[in-house]
């Protein structure tokens, strides 16, 4: 099977338009939570999430840079956030001028867990107020999952393979999986893999407060709202943005000298087979998932380094927790794990990716995130590297990704140092 | 130019995202000002919003330049 590396990058977070903002904010132990700005959610349960903040923030988006002003007008924000955060991976890698047959070779995968929910809401009450003959002519393909990838693959004129995940919040990490393989079977010489969401919308923000997944008891103190594995938490925090890399398959990257970050070597996809929403309470689908990618990625307990947990802050946190140390032992095999959606809130399809990314800089940068306000850590971590409050320096050589998302969809992924 | 005309070229311009001199009344909205068929139905919508007419299917579909769309909106206006 051919080697797949990744050779480029680009993020849109509530810490930052890019990478390295985001990067920096992230070890800084920056947090990206506030009152929701984007709406009057004064009659929601939940009035705080963690949004991409506005170009005239210091670390705001400006969709101007790389999203054309008419599809900006057409689409859901997640597809702008897809667009930009593709665009920023392109140029890190050095792939913005190839040649047709190049092309011809470069495909997508990027996803979506929902969707654009903000615009479906908006034409619904469109609908329904101004009838039928008042509905946007871009409304369908401005809100399917699959056109970041379609509108990426027409900016650059890419004509591999046009994938986008539905998983919920697996997409990411499926996205990059799906991808790596790929290339790992000759279906595309590269691949922009990924995931974006934005759904921070009336709807979106009232559903996942019904469904009793957000938090709803710190309104009053957003930034400590996300605090995985802390006793006192209590839901999750809604983020939005996109993740974006360049997978390459390894020979073509070193040929042309590309900076390669790091080689995707193991990859695991289990079901829970359990519930729509909650996880198994043993965790057994997320443990499957774990051992398929370190038997893929030829790894042992005590090979993996960092782990950026799914950890949404919910009661969840600790069945992924157990199911780790039954995969890697009571002490996670020395590995330091850390939640960054304690930082940056939980960006459902976008999760995924965008971990990943902070995953490849904790081993080019040799420092791994913090886990913010965990100040209490629950039962059953103790003995364990949480990295609580505080970034912290340490050798990362081998890295663990876990998603998990409703429907009991589950998805890991293995991604080392390449030397 | 009438003020209808002007409104047309203002709605053009926001929708399309094109340089106001662009838009002159013989741009035809496919080949000088970079729209597709989904972008004159928007525009059309627009249109339809701005002055207060109804323009059918048929007649949208006789719409090509920006003077079309003055012309049709002059003689149709309440």
């Amino acid at each position: 099977m051919r080697r797949v590396v990744v050779t480029g990058l680009g993020l849109v977070t509530p810490l930052g338009a890019d990478v390295e903002t985001t990067w920096a904010n992230l070890i800084a132990g920056e947090s990206g939570a506030g009152q929701i700005t984007r709406f009057d959610a004064s009659n929601q349960k939940c009035t705080i999430a963690c949004e991409v903040k506005p170009k005239d923030h210091p670390w705001g988006f400006d969709a101007d840079k790389r999203v054309d002003f008419k599809v900006q007008r057409q689409v859901d924000p997640f597809i702008v956030y897809g667009i930009d955060a593709a665009g920023q991976a392109l140029e890190d890698a050095g792939l913005t001028d190839m040649t047709e047959a190049e092309k011809e070779r470069t495909g997508c995968s990027i996803g979506s867990g929902i969707g654009g929910l903000p615009g479906i809401e908006i034409e619904s009450v469109n609908l329904h107020e101004r009838g039928p003959g008042r509905v946007s002519p871009h409304f369908v393909h401005g809100r399917l999952i699959n056109l970041i990838t379609g509108q990426v693959q027409i900016k650059y004129g890419f004509m591999g393979p046009n994938h986008a995940v539905v998983t919920a919040c697996s997409t990411g990490a499926h996205s990059i999986g799906d991808a790596a393989r790929m290339i790992a079977m000759d279906d595309a010489d590269v691949m922009l893999a990924g995931g974006a969401e934005s759904t921070i919308n009336p709807l979106g923000i009232a559903g996942f407060a019904q469904a009793r997944a957000l938090n709803m008891s710190m309104n009053d103190r957003p930034t400590e709202a996300s605090r995985p594995y802390d006793k006192n938490r209590d839901g999750f925090v809604m983020g939005e943005g996109a993740g974006v890399v360049v997978l390459e398959e390894y020979e073509r990257a070193k040929a042309r000298g590309a900076k390669i970050y790091a080689e995707v070597t193991g990859y695991g996809l289990s079901g829970d087979a359990y519930h729509v929403t909650a996880p198994h309470p043993e965790g057994r689908g997320a443990e499957l998932a774990m051992r398929m990618a370190l038997k893929k990625a030829g790894l042992g307990p005590g090979d993996i380094d960092y782990i950026n947990a799914h950890g949404t802050s919910t009661m969840a946190d600790t069945i992924e927790l157990a199911a780790i140390k039954r995969v890697l032992g009571d002490d996670l095999g020395g590995a330091s794990m850390s939640s960054t959606k304690s930082a940056i809130g939980h960006l459902l399809g976008g999760a995924g990716a965008v971990e990943a990314i902070f995953c490849i800089l904790a081993m080019r940068d040799g420092i791994v995130p913090p886990t913010l306000n965990l100040h209490d850590p629950d039962e059953g971590t103790e003995g364990i590297d949480l990295v609580p409050l505080v970034a912290k320096k340490r050798e990362v050589r081998a890295v663990l990704n876990n998603s998990f998302g409703f429907g009991g969809t589950n998805a890991s992924i293995i991604m080392q140092k390449v030397d | 130019m009438s003020d209808i005309a002007d409104r047309v070229a203002k709605i053009v311009v926001e929708n399309l995202g094109v340089e106001a001199d662009k838009v002159t009344q013989d741009a035809s909205f496919i080949d000088d000002l970079g729209a597709d068929s989904l972008d004159i139905v928007e525009l059309v919508m627009a249109f339809e919003e701005e002055f207060g007419v109804e323009i059918p299917d048929d007649a949208a579909e006789k719409i090509a330049t920006v003077g079309d769309a003055t012309k049709y909106i002059e003689e149709h206006k309440g």
